[in-house]
């Protein structure tokens, strides 16, 4: 059994470390970026991020001070057991949120949609977001937290299926374009795409493909990788850089992740992970001990089944 | 790359200083900035409450922002940084709030639309500034040196109150329009705008519209 207060540790450092740390698969995408940028400003801009993540991790203070949305993605090994149950480590996650808020220092964001109340402390109702996922024969539980801004650079769509790939691509641009203006969407970003489920899983995938996959990663479906490099590039022709300036960096990756969807439809969700992608993950263990990455690792091939029954092998 | 122009500015900034500010210029701060978004606007412009402080002579530069900050035990500020909102959502407020504080330089995320410019800021003798990237919320943390003044916090919250700092080489930001009105937002728009029909060249729109959509490219959604 995983004592609970390896979570409240495990919690709190993942929040710290998404706040202040770049990840090295983004700050390595950004830098390369700086290379192909010839515009004077967008280049600008670029290089000022650089410093900024340099600052922030030099100074342990956050990269950025809005802390958009804290949440947390949770997978539990199908072995593994905790201390209290789902409900201590749900009470724990939004300790730890509690806790960051005030010491890290984070912005406190959250607050009730019509009273605009702040508890000054990013938790209340349903908040922080905690989602789940199960992974067969281990007995470790990941902790992810992501802290995605929340105001721009998401939209959802129903496409029909004849629309075609046509119908993804012109959203996909519509997107980009509405939100690259004038940088409302703090580009290069980390760019997900989700296509088919229902519509809450059309929304659900793509933003978990922006916020949980790293720059570099490739769908294993073929030609969903090629489709998601088709789209980078695309992106990046657009003829716009960061905050809408004239430049050539919009994306730095694009990840695609689909769900099966209803026969006559094909929903499409954009979403964008900013130039402060704030991610971290803590793998608890069995025994305790706590390891700390910035790949979430989320999309396991038994997230991605197509299967009735799972086999182990 | 060319060297992009920078310059230095002491706060409150005099009117001959804001005449000479180029878009696309870099400028850092030197004074006392404050920062006001919806929560004081609202207070101040809709519920006609008076200012908490006398802003003339001591700062004309209002940050839309809030700080990723906390209170310490002893009622001191820990302040981590500091990270712009997006401007334009503060559109119908500026005209009056320009003339009631005198505030002549502006910085946010974003810029205004298009049309404020030339009808709001540049008659008042107002510019904007822009901040980088977005999110260069630790440089700009480290620019703070001090923690002068907090209005309406138990009632606004961290986030929306209206806090005064004192800033040392406060920056980097980008000037994005000038007394005439013209703005780098804009410019660059343009410039962009020109090649998106390109762009959708051979793609077919989809069967379902939706209800007030448009294909003008050069749309804004601000």
């Amino acid at each position: 059994m995983i004592a609970i207060d390896r979570f409240d540790e495990a919690a709190f450092a993942i929040m710290q470390q998404a706040a202040i740390d770049i990840p090295e698969d983004y700050r390595l995408g950004i830098r390369s970026m700086v290379d192909g940028e010839t515009q004077d400003l967008s280049s600008f801009v670029l290089k000022t991020m650089l410093d900024n993540w340099e600052a922030a991790s030099g100074d342990r203070r956050p990269m950025c001070a809005d802390t958009g949305l804290p949440r947390y993605y949770i997978k539990v090994g199908n072995d593994a057991s905790i201390e209290g149950g789902f409900v201590a480590l749900e009470r724990a996650l939004r300790h730890a949120t509690a806790r960051a808020t005030q010491e890290v220092p984070l912005r406190p964001n959250r607050v009730h949609p019509l009273w605009r109340t702040d508890s000054n402390n990013n938790v209340g109702i349903n908040a922080p977001e905690v989602e789940w996922s199960f992974e067969p024969n281990v007995d470790w539980v990941d902790v992810t937290t992501v802290h995605k801004g929340g105001l721009f650079g998401t939209d959802y769509r129903m496409l029909f299926p004849g629309d075609g790939i046509d119908g993804i691509k012109r959203f996909y641009l519509d997107t980009l374009v509405a939100f690259g203006k004038r940088g409302l969407c703090c580009q290069p970003a980390i760019i997900g795409v989700g296509l088919g489920g229902s519509k809450d899983t059309c929304m659900q995938l793509g933003k978990q493909a922006a916020c949980l996959r790293t720059v570099g990663d490739r769908n294993p479906d073929s030609k969903i990788a090629d489709l998601e490099l088709e789209l980078k590039d695309m992106a990046n022709n657009i003829g716009m850089g960061p905050m809408g300036f004239v430049g050539s960096s919009m994306a730095v990756d694009c990840h695609i992740e689909v769900g099966y969807t209803h026969t006559g439809g094909m929903p499409i969700s954009v979403h964008t992970f900013c130039l402060s992608s704030r991610r971290a993950t803590a793998r608890v263990h069995a025994d305790g001990k706590i390891e700390y990455r910035t790949d979430p690792r989320w999309f396991t091939p038994y997230m991605r089944r197509d299967t009735v029954d799972w086999s182990a092998s | 790359m060319s060297e992009l122009k920078q310059v230095r500015l002491s706060l409150p900034a005099t009117a001959e200083d804001i005449a000479t500010l180029e878009p696309g210029t870099i400028v850092f701060l030197d004074g006392v900035v404050y920062t006001a978004r919806e929560g004081v606007y609202q207070k101040v412009i809709a519920e006609r409450k008076p200012l908490p402080i006398k802003l003339d002579g001591l700062s004309n530069v209002n940050f839309h922002c809030s700080p990723a900050a906390s209170r310490n035990d002893d009622g001191s500020f820990n302040v981590g940084g500091v990270t712009a909102t997006a401007s334009f959502r503060f559109s119908k407020w500026m005209q009056d709030w320009l003339e009631l504080t005198g505030t002549r330089i502006v910085i946010g995320k974003g810029g205004m639309p298009r049309d404020d410019y030339k009808n709001i800021l540049a008659p008042m003798g107002a510019v904007y500034l822009t901040t980088v990237g977005y999110g260069t919320g630790a440089l700009l943390g480290r620019g703070i040196t001090k923690v002068r003044d907090v209005f309406w916090l138990d009632e606004l919250g961290i986030a929306q109150a209206m806090w005064l700092f004192e800033v040392e080489n406060f920056g980097p930001f980008i000037v994005d329009s000038d007394l005439k009105g013209n703005s780098l937002f804009a410019t660059h728009g343009d410039q962009i705008n020109k090649g998106l029909g390109a762009l959708y060249k051979g793609l077919k729109a989809p069967a379902l519209r939706r209800y007030g959509e448009t294909d003008n490219r050069e749309d804004e959604v601000l």
